[in-house]
């Protein structure tokens, strides 16, 4: 059991692995509603529209979360705004957002010289550089946003399942969705640390696409979900500690053999 | 009660989609509990006129009231069934879910289903013959079956007002007959059912009142009063064949996907 322990002895290793698996169980929660809806594209460009906010916050010597934090509710505010009416397709004003953020952020980034390390840290994440108050953070924001994610449970459900239905019962559909945006924005922010914007988009489907496979019901896929992001998590900081490799890229590739395991165990189940 | 007031009453509604006006300046009421089929050719502005009945869409003018209050000042007293349910087939959701979802407007956002709920929607789906079909995905049914689905969730929410567009087109006769009982319970019920029909023996022989639409009101009133040579002239016009028997055909069949698509084929001019 030595090998088990022997990273645990690291005060930065027993924040890390709180870090992701608490970032596991957030991605994979929230990442039944990115399969679901249909917003795998929304969460990537997400990911990647918070480096303006990264940038600036730098910038200004600013909290990074903080930043981040600002640019993806931004962004998510304004997608929903180009496409309220109709106007432009919801994945036409993701497009445009998208790139422009991403510009901006490059652009931000290309006029500074001496960051490189920190810069990869936010594509990549730095599970092991949580500060003690980044955790606080990551689990303070984690909590309102599961807590929300339950509480709205049945709305969100209704949105998202038949919107007829949500127009006969009057709900503020177009402010739930402009929440759940929110929600994910926020997830994304979260995740930063742990397995940076590059990869958080496949923190966000990932999980939640296995659980699709292995469950009918909504809220087992959340637990099923929320159980295989935080398996992966542990797994793969385990993985990126006994063969130094960059800890998200190993949480991203156990949560894709989950993946595999469960498509092939349906496969064969259907035949 | 010593005196039924009218429970639904349009008056001078236009509904339209942005620039387009389907239905011109309609007023008509409707009795508490009363059976209403809603009659008129392909593209006459029946879905029209369901969507703006249930909220989804708004009115270009005038107003719809509902127990003498304007529309959505109830939230949970009408129940839609649309042509084709617009929902996500491979949601994972059961058909016990689904019908428990036409609770939620009464058991409140934040609360968990009581046991009444739980007894409201064993009974739902029983009274349309899905009970033993609770805990299959919806996605896995047929489409008779998905329909009576949706037809148990109408009625575990428990609305005085039910539509329902064209429920007996396309469907097989196992559903065809279950929605006719249904007719007939919620009547019992002093449920008021508005309901859009190509059948016009059946609007004639199942219902109270009869609406007889194409763009604006042109007949409503007993399916006696309704069905008379001249409004069906002006409904249906060239496809209306009188016989020298007093027979009238009316060519009719085959409603298109979307009534209310840009290419409208039924504008009689």
């Amino acid at each position: 059991m030595s090998w088990l322990l022997a990273p645990l002895a690291y005060q930065f290793m027993q924040r890390g692995l709180l870090a992701s698996v608490i970032v596991g169980v957030l991605c994979a929660v929230m990442g039944t509603y990115v399969v679901l809806r249909g917003l795998a594209f929304l969460g990537d460009a997400m990911a990647h529209a918070i480096l303006p906010g990264v940038a600036v916050a730098y910038l200004f010597g600013g909290n990074l979360l903080v930043g981040a934090g600002a640019a993806a509710i931004l962004v998510a505010l304004s997608i929903g705004l180009f496409s309220r009416q109709g106007e432009v397709k919801e994945d036409t004003a993701i497009g445009i957002m998208f790139a422009a953020a991403l510009s901006l952020g490059v652009a931000l980034i290309s006029s500074m010289q001496t960051y490189a390390v920190d810069l990869s840290h936010i594509l990549f994440g730095n599970v092991l550089g949580v500060s003690p108050s980044d955790l606080w953070m990551i689990a303070g924001l984690s909590f309102i946003i599961l807590l929300t994610v339950g509480l709205l449970f049945k709305p969100f459900l209704v949105i998202s399942f038949d919107p007829v239905l949500a127009a006969t019962l009057r709900l503020p559909a177009e402010l739930l969705r402009n929440l759940m945006l929110v929600l994910l924005a926020l997830t994304v922010v979260v995740s930063l640390q742990t397995v940076g914007v590059s990869l958080a988009a496949a923190m966000l489907v990932t999980p939640a696409a296995t659980a699709y496979l292995l469950t009918r019901r909504l809220w087992p896929m959340m637990l099923v979900s929320a159980l295989i992001g935080a398996l992966s998590s542990i797994i793969g900081l385990y993985l990126s500690y006994y063969f130094n490799i960059v800890s998200g890229s190993a949480i991203v590739l156990t949560a894709t053999l989950f993946f595999l395991l469960a498509f092939l165990w349906k496969r064969t189940k259907s035949i | 009660m010593t005196h039924t007031p009218h429970r639904l009453e349009i008056e001078n509604a236009s509904i339209g989609y942005g620039e387009k006006i389907v239905m011109r300046d309609l007023s008509f009421q409707v009795p508490h509990g009363a059976r209403v089929a809603v009659v008129g050719p392909n593209g006459a502005g029946k879905s029209t006129l369901f969507k703006a009945l249930v909220g989804i869409l708004p009115l270009q003018s005038g107003r719809i009231l509902i127990h003498g209050e304007l529309l959505g000042a109830h939230k949970d007293c009408v129940a839609y069934i649309p042509q084709h349910e617009d929902v996500d087939w491979r949601f994972p959701v059961t058909v016990s879910d689904v019908v428990m979802m036409g609770r939620f407007g009464q058991m409140g956002w934040l609360s968990r289903p009581s046991k009444t709920d739980k007894q409201i929607v064993r009974k739902s789906m029983e009274q349309m013959g899905i009970g033993g079909l609770a805990n299959r995905s919806i996605g896995q049914l047929s489409g008779g079956q998905q329909q009576r689905a949706f037809l148990a969730r109408a009625i575990a929410q428990e609305p005085h007002i039910l539509l329902m567009d064209e429920p007996f087109t396309g469907v097989d006769v196992t559903t065809q007959e279950a929605t006719l009982n249904l007719l007939d319970h919620l009547h019992s019920q002093q449920v008021t059912t508005i309901i859009s029909t190509h059948d016009l023996n059946l609007a004639a022989s199942r219902f109270d009142l009869v609406l007889l639409l194409n763009h604006k009101l042109i007949a409503f009133g007993t399916p006696q009063e309704v069905f008379v040579k001249e409004n069906l002239a002006q409904a249906f016009g060239n496809s209306l064949l009188v016989m020298e028997n007093g027979v009238m055909l009316v060519d009719e069949c085959c409603p298109p996907e979307e009534e209310h698509d840009h290419h409208d084929h039924a504008e009689v001019k």
